[in-house]
């Protein structure tokens, strides 16, 4: 590999060595007495329905078997981790709400806890129940979402209509909360913009009492249904130790039958106060995958149901708390800045970059719907980082999809890709 | 036993002695640094050790600092032992006119991506990289865009202050 050259005046200029993609591709011998002379190329994507994203796959196939092949990411890479540099701390939320945008809310919360973490805030108890809430919340939406459309590449569309809609009810709440559905920018640094109105709350108990119900008829629907298992069964596999050696995380790593779980393993907002299992599977193929998430969506409810309980508990002044104590970070209220003194002067400092921000480097991480998302934050003192890196998990585990999809069919290929739970936006950050 | 940071630093200086230097604990995590060539006799030992066992590559990226002469590009590996659940943090500095740092693709799979991303990005040519081409941006493009010199705005404007972002220069 030679070293490129480096231009400082960029854009002018640069159009050369330009590799084809497609037109590129060697094609494979066959051996003597196949039907065909040789392999054939097959280009899915970047824009196919059975991608759900933007992503390339150029497949040579030899008949329906795929022989190898090559992903090609990066069409939506919007350059995040350059904008964080000449961003706020509290302007970088939005950025990570379009990583795995299934689950913004678990990515603006592991932001929050980088900072909080950076600048030795620690939070009340209550504002960590409201936020492992919501952080579960979005991971039921994600796994939901990944999980139906497994269903949808095995041909059961009904399923994921079906349950669209109750991803909707959690849409509603995070609505409630934030104002926004999809993007969230849930919470400030220290904890959340407002308290859970009683919609929000009422909203929530409707939820867990409808969810438990469709979430086993989703089961019923699936879990046992012949064809689903005869799709999912086999396809995609992946050991514990190449798993591992691959940087699988989350559910994907748990389905090969390794118990690595961030919340258990290094507790953050208060997560060792809650009791739940950590499901693990054994072949890591997509069925059982389909199976870990099905259960995660469990131990989620249950968990959200814990920290309802011990959110109720707080009386009196404590029910109001929903943010640290920490007015040099906290952006305030927006109704205190107009009315109030000391609420304006914090907010002046904090928007122009007048408080003191710790140099230091940190990494803290979340357990994500789909593996470890960490974030690894440079700072020099200054008002916005100095580096912030994104470790996202889908991106760090595609790399396997070419191992765990030779020799399979390509209709293997297909929902295995799904039940990877790729994110587009997360990958290419 | 507990792996704690002392037994870690304790192994690897009895291993490498001043080989492996500058160690520190940023918010808890045992932070070194070591000279680029051994990078990867540093890995293969966090890896195979008995006791140290580091054989989850969390992360792999770089940072640039334009005014380390001779070290402006560094290469920092976040490493985490999943049995004992402790992550290390280690860094290789290069210079940036020859940002030749060994590949860890051997030990991990997981460093091919990670490495085309940081040399995408940063231009750290990962010495015997299978594959080691552009991933996120497109293939044509000759500079790395996340290096010090390519602000994210033009640096000739003068109706925007750096001092609002809490470093030094002022227009006035």
């Amino acid at each position: 590999m030679t070293q490129q050259v480096m231009s400082k005046n960029s854009g002018a200029g640069y159009i050369k060595n330009r590799i084809p993609a497609m037109s590129d591709v060697k094609h494979i011998k066959l051996p003597d007495g196949s039907i065909e002379k040789q392999t054939t190329t097959l280009n899915l994507g970047p824009t196919h329905p059975a991608t759900h994203g933007v992503f390339q796959n150029i497949v040579e196939m030899d008949g329906e078997r795929i022989v190898s092949s090559e992903q090609t990411v990066g069409y939506i890479h919007r350059a995040f981790e350059k904008i964080a540099e000449r961003r706020p701390l509290y302007q970088i939320t939005p950025l990570t709400d379009r990583l795995n945008y299934c689950s913004s809310p678990i990515n603006n919360m592991g932001w929050h806890l980088t900072c909080e973490k950076l600048l030795k805030v620690k939070t009340p108890k209550r504002v960590d129940y409201l936020r492992v809430i919501i952080m579960e919340l979005a991971r039921v939406a994600d796994h939901l979402i990944c999980n139906s459309v497994v269903g949808v590449d095995s041909g059961a569309l009904s399923v994921f209509l079906y349950v669209m809609q109750y991803r909707e009810l959690i849409y509603e709440i995070y609505e409630e909360i934030c104002g926004s559905r999809l993007t969230t920018n849930i919470g400030r640094i220290g904890g959340f913009e407002r308290n859970f109105t009683n919609t929000a709350w009422t909203k929530l108990e409707k939820f867990l009492a409808e969810y438990p119900k469709v979430l086993r008829e989703f089961e019923n629907l699936l879990t046992r249904n012949r064809i689903f298992m005869e799709r999912t069964i086999g396809a995609g596999p992946i050991s514990a130790e190449r798993a591992l050696n691959y940087g699988f995380t989350g559910p994907n790593l748990r389905a090969a039958g390794v118990d690595y779980d961030v919340r258990v393993h290094t507790p953050y907002s208060s997560y060792e106060d809650f009791e739940f299992n950590v499901p693990v599977g054994t072949t890591g193929d997509c069925y059982d995958r389909f199976l870990v998430r099905n259960q995660e969506m469990w131990q989620s409810l249950s968990i959200i149901e814990q920290a309802y309980k011990k959110v109720q508990e707080f009386k009196g002044a404590d029910a109001e708390v929903y943010h640290a104590d920490i007015p040099e970070y906290y952006l305030p209220e927006k109704k205190d800045v107009y009315t109030k003194m000391e609420a304006l002067i914090w907010h002046f400092k904090i928007i122009m970059g007048e408080t003191a921000i710790p140099a230091g480097e940190v990494y803290s991480s979340v357990e994500g719907a789909n593996g470890e998302l960490g974030f690894y934050l440079i700072s020099d003192g200054g008002r916005s980082p100095y580096r912030l890196h994104f470790r996202r998990p889908c991106f760090i585990y595609y790399q396997a999809y070419a191992e765990i999809t030779k020799g399979a069919m390509l209709s293997d290929a297909i929902i295995t890709l799904s039940s990877l739970n790729l994110i587009a936006g997360e990958m290419d950050a | 036993m507990a792996l704690t940071n002392e037994f870690i630093k304790s192994k690897l200086t009895e291993k490498f002695g001043e080989e492996v230097y500058n160690f520190e604990e940023p918010y808890e995590m045992l932070t070194f640094e070591a000279y680029k060539d051994d990078n990867l006799k540093v890995l293969q030992f966090l890896f195979d050790d008995e006791e140290l066992k580091f054989q989850f590559l969390t992360d792999i990226c770089a940072v640039h600092y334009p005014d380390k002469k001779g070290q402006e590009l560094a290469v920092v590996y976040h490493l985490h032992n999943l049995v004992d659940n402790v992550r290390i943090r280690f860094k290789v500095f290069t210079d940036i006119n020859q940002p030749d740092v060994f590949t860890a693709t051997a030990l991990y799979q997981s460093a091919n991506w990670m490495e085309r991303e940081t040399y995408d990005f940063y231009g750290v040519n990962f010495v015997g990289h299978p594959n080691l081409k552009r991933i996120l941006n497109v293939d044509e493009m000759d500079y790395f865009p996340m290096r010090k010199e390519f602000p994210l705005e033009d640096q000739t404007r003068i109706d925007k202050d750096d001092e609002m972002f809490g470093r030094g220069g002022s227009i006035w």
